[in-house]
Parts: structure tokens; C-alpha cells; sequence
């Protein structure tokens, strides 16, 4: 098995850069001109959709530990975690900025309360009018605390069960990402069945264990005097 | 309602028999261009005749148009997107839904030859060639704002004519109260409609009056230029106070009929699409606030104007109506 220092080393800053990259490219792309007509809409929608990738990377982390014995996978789950969390800060960012921000009347100068104010007011207005935004701006606010608990100390000091009943939120989250990108498309739903299809295998997974134990537990008790 | 025409037309503006003669050539060109190979289009002498554009040198372009007059329905006090960002961020599902895939897979269109079937109607029922229909007509060049339903727009300096004048040749009798057009639906060409995304054939309409009013037309060209595949190659129809799906492209197939057609748009989601379309940033659409847009290039928004600025030529057609319902 890989030793701890190899993990460290070498597998951590590996998958770290790996994870870095698509904001890279995202990055050079932008700055070289090699986005389309509306780079701003690219950004929107290649940060949305590594926001869910990384959702599917974490979510596949315990079901592929369990499936290949390799228990080392478990030290990557923040990382990706974090990283989905990451994605989806510079996609609601970048829909602030771009989408909101952007169309707003500046009557009192571009630096000003009433800009903060009519900003405000632009995003809540948006949250509430539109569903795919309500559903997405949801999957992203859940993942604020599991980002805010990701740390090892905040892990002790919740305590491992507290700790784990509220990172169950990762699996709303992920469902929620999938309806805001399915509500999304106009007509062609292929992506989003994609990605729903990988959510929904993944929890399945849990689905099928969980049920598992349960009906194990109660047999075991029957055995016991 | 006055709409000023140009000075009688001079026979040195009609556009002539050469061009017609050479289609096949042009056609040729412009979908080698497309297909990023035009260098294997023919010998340097069609080469140097594609001119290259005012403000991008290097792009691929479509064969000069001649002989084509500036219009007086032109937007004037706007400045036009460059060739590039038109014809490479397009909607045109039939190559794929990426705003890019159009530039990368319309070289497969095939336009010529190229003839539209009459049908429905009217009294010439048939199929016309594309020679038919541009035989006696002068290409006017007519700059007009483009406002997609997903709140972006551009300013696109179209040439063509009025659809008025095909309407008139087609003489619809008294039962013709609206106008179907239909593209072309043939998946050796059109790798985007393998996938089941809409009902193909692609459909849009039009009430007669809508047809046949002076800013709605039949686009060939493009910055003077014959119209790149992607942009809806040989011929489709432009209907500026409108959102862009409602301006179909290469267009197969006119059909005059007592009642409203059924769009492809309003058939995938009713709630969402509805027959008029016209632009409107006081109705919402589920997914797109249509107050503002994003004119291609430009970081703030831009206010979307009700019949996208062209209302003094187009509100009095729905005198009467409400916009809401008949969104």
C-alpha cells in the first residue's frame, strides 16, 4: 500500500494541481482570447459544470474506498470537496458579477451604497423569480458550512457523528446542482441526465448499504442473550 | 406609417446575371472557408476576390456580393459586430447546440443548388429555384440589432430583400393568413440532428402582415459578403423586432395557411415560447430576465427596447393585442 509520506508528497500536490487545472486553462483561455464571442457565458458555464464534477468526484471517493479495499482515498475527499466548493464560489461570482452586477443602472456612480443596494436586490430578486437560480444558489449556500466544518479541528470539535450528519448535506447539495443544470438548458437535456445519472448511482450506492446494515443490525441483537 | 424607400432602382443595381451565373463557384468558396480549408477552394484568383472584412483580417470569408445598394431602414447610430463574432457564435441546432459548433460543422451544408417549395395557399404551388427567387431583386444591405431570447444581441449588417416581394410572386389567395417557413432537415449534412433535441424539421412562422412588412426579409449575405453556412447559407429570414429563433435559417420550404402555424419552439416548451415572440423586456422568460441584454463584446448590459427599437416601424401591427398573452 502507498505509504503516508508518498500520499503527502507526491499523490496530494498531483491530484491538487490536476484539480487547479481547469481554472488554469479557464484562465489562459480568457486572457489569450480562445473563449468564444461571450467568454463571460463560458466562464458561467465551465465553472458551473467543474462545480458539479467535483461534487461527483467527492461523492465517489466512499464508494470507490469500499469497492477497492484502498482506504487511502479518503484523504482526497476534502481536497475535492473543497475544490467543488472552490468552483462554485467563482461560478456564483462570476454570475454576480457578470449576470447582475453587470445590468445594473448606476444613478449615484459605479462606487456607491445604491450600487451594494441595487446588487442586493438584483441577486434576490433573480433567487426568487427563477427556479433554476432558487435550486442553484441553494446547492451552493449548503455547501458554505461543509467548507466552514472541513477543517480537522472543526471535525473535533463537532464530534465525528454531529460532523458526519451534517456533511450528509453534500448529497441535497449535488441533487439540487443537477436540477438547477437540468432547469438550465434549453432543450437539450443530455448533460444534466448525465450528471444525474452519476449522482444517482453514487447514492444509490449509500442507499443500498445503508439498508444493509440496518437489516443486519436487528439480526445480530437476536443472536445476543 | 411612412417608410421611405431609396431612389428608383438604376438597372446598374440590379444585381447582375454574372453573379447568378457564378453562384456555384461562391458557394463553393464560402463553404470551403467554413470548413477552415480555404485555401483548397479554387486557384488565387477566387482568393483575391475575397475581400478581407473592416475590422478582423484573417477570418474566413463568403464571396462578394455585388451590386448591393445601402438601405434607409438601417440602424445607423450603431457599431457593428465583427465578422468573426457573428459566424462563430451561432444557434443553429442542426450542427450542434454549442454556440461554436455551427462555425466548426456547417461545411457539410450543401447550398447549392438550392430551391425553396412553395406550398399551401397560393396560387404558384412548386419549387422555385434560388435563381427564381433572386432574379429581378436588388440586394439592399440592412443593418439591424439581433436580440436572442438568452438576453445577448449584435448588430449585424445583413443584405438581402424583402420577403414581401417572394410573398407577392407566390400570389397567396384570400385564405392565406399566416406564412410557415421551414429549414432544411437532412442529417447527412446536419450532424446535429442525430440527436433529438427538437422536433426537426425546424419551423417558424409569421402572420401575413409580419411577412410582408419592409423590415422583414430574406438574407443572402453578410457584410456584403455571401452568407456562411452557419449563419443560415443560401437564404433565411430575418425579423429584427423579434427574438432570433424566429428568424429561421436556409430555408426549404414556405407554406401559406388560414391558421397559425405551429413553431418548433412553441411545440418543445409552450410556457416558454410562444408564436409572436416579439421582444419585450416586460415579459419574463423563465430563465432569462429580458429587461437587459448583453450586446456581444460589451461588459455592462444594454436596456432590451420593446420590438428591440423597432417599434415606431412594428407596433401598429398589434394594435389591439396584449403583449402578455400573445407573448
Amino acid at each position: 500500500m502507498t505509504g503516508d509520506r508518498t500520499i503527502r508528497r507526491v499523490l496530494k500536490p498531483v491530484v491538487f494541481a490536476a484539480g487547479v487545472s481547469p481554472f488554469g486553462w479557464l484562465l489562459w483561455a480568457g486572457l489569450t482570447g480562445q473563449l468564444s464571442a461571450n467568454p463571460l457565458e463560458d466562464i458561467t458555464n465551465e465553472t458551473g459544470i467543474w462545480t458539479l464534477r467535483f461534487l461527483c468526484i467527492t461523492l465517489a471517493i466512499t464508494p470507490l474506498r469500499r469497492l477497492t479495499g484502498w482506504n487511502a482515498f479518503i484523504r482526497f475527499r476534502r481536497m475535492a470537496g473543497l475544490f467543488a466548493f472552490s468552483y462554485g464560489t467563482l461560478h456564483f461570482l462570476t454570475y454576480v458579477i457578470a449576470d447582475r452586477f453587470a445590468g445594473l443602472d448606476f444613478p449615484d456612480g459605479i462606487v456607491s451604497w445604491t450600487t451594494v443596494r441595487n446588487l442586493v436586490a438584483s441577486v434576490g430578486e433573480d433567487i426568487y423569480e427563477r427556479p433554476f437560480i432558487t435550486v442553484g444558489f441553494t446547492a451552493f449556500m449548503l455547501m458554505g458550512p461543509l467548507a466552514v466544518t472541513s477543517t480537522a479541528g472543526m471535525i473535533r470539535r463537532l464530534g465525528g457523528r454531529r460532523w458526519q450528519t451534517l456533511h450528509r448535506l453534500v448529497y441535497v447539495s449535488a441533487c439540487a446542482g443537477v436540477v438547477h443544470y437540468w432547469w438550465k438548458v434549453k432543450a437539450d437535456t443530455t448533460d444534466p441526465r448525465f450528471y444525474a445519472l452519476v449522482v444517482g448511482v453514487l447514492l444509490l450506492f449509500r442507499f443500498v448499504r445503508f439498508r444493509l446494515k440496518a437489516s443486519r443490525a436487528p439480526a445480530r441483537a437476536t443472536v445476543r442473550p | 406609417m411612412l417608410i421611405t424607400r431609396s431612389n428608383d432602382i438604376r438597372s446598374s443595381e440590379i444585381t447582375d446575371r454574372k453573379l447568378y451565373l457564378t453562384r456555384r463557384e461562391f458557394m463553393l468558396a464560402a463553404g470551403g472557408a467554413a470548413a477552415g480549408i480555404a485555401a483548397c477552394a479554387g486557384p488565387d484568383a477566387d482568393l483575391t476576390a475575397i475581400e478581407p472584412g473592416p475590422q478582423d483580417q484573417q477570418a474566413p470569408r463568403g464571396q462578394k456580393l455585388p451590386n448591393v445598394v445601402k438601405s434607409p431602414l438601417s440602424t445607423t447610430d450603431e457599431r457593428l459586430n465583427t465578422w468573426e463574432q457573428i459566424t462563430t457564435y451561432n444557434n443553429y441546432y442542426e450542427f450542434g447546440i454549442d454556440k461554436e459548433s455551427p462555425s466548426l460543422y456547417a461545411g457539410s451544408l450543401k447550398t447549392d443548388p438550392w430551391s425553396i417549395m412553395i406550398d399551401g395557399e397560393c396560387g404558384k404551388r412548386g419549387s422555385m429555384n434560388l435563381e427564381d427567387i433572386l432574379r429581378g431583386e436588388t440586394l439592399e444591405e440592412r443593418v439591424y440589432r439581433l436580440r436572442c431570447v438568452e438576453a445577448w444581441s449584435m448588430v449585424i449588417p445583413w443584405v438581402g430583400f424583402p420577403i414581401a416581394n417572394l410573398i407577392k410572386k407566390c400570389e397567396p389567395n384570400a385564405n392565406a393568413r399566416f406564412v410557415e417557413f421551414v429549414t432544411l432537415e437532412d442529417s447527412s449534412q446536419m450532424p446535429g440532428l442525430r440527436q433529438p433535441v427538437l422536433e426537426w424539421p425546424y419551423r417558424e412562422g409569421l402572420r401575413m402582415d409580419e411577412a410582408m412588412h419592409p423590415l422583414a426579409i430574406l438574407a443572402v449575405g453578410l457584410y456584403g459578403q455571401t452568407l456562411p453556412n452557419q449563419n443560415g447559407a443560401p437564404i433565411r429570414i430575418i425579423v429584427p423586432w423579434k427574438y432570433g429563433f424566429k428568424s429561421a435559417k436556409s430555408i426549404v420550404r414556405i407554406r401559406f395557411t388560414a391558421d397559425e402555424p405551429v413553431t418548433t419552439w412553441q411545440r418543445s416548451s409552450p410556457k416558454e415560447y410562444g408564436f409572436y415572440s416579439n421582444v419585450n423586456p416586460t415579459v419574463n422568460h423563465p430563465r432569462w430576465s429580458q429587461e437587459t441584454e448583453r450586446r456581444i463584446g460589451e461588459f455592462f448590459h444594454r436596456k432590451t427596447l420593446m420590438f428591440n427599437g423597432y417599434g415606431d416601424q412594428v407596433a401598429s401591427l398589434y394594435a389591439g393585442m396584449d403583449l402578455t398573452r400573445n407573448f
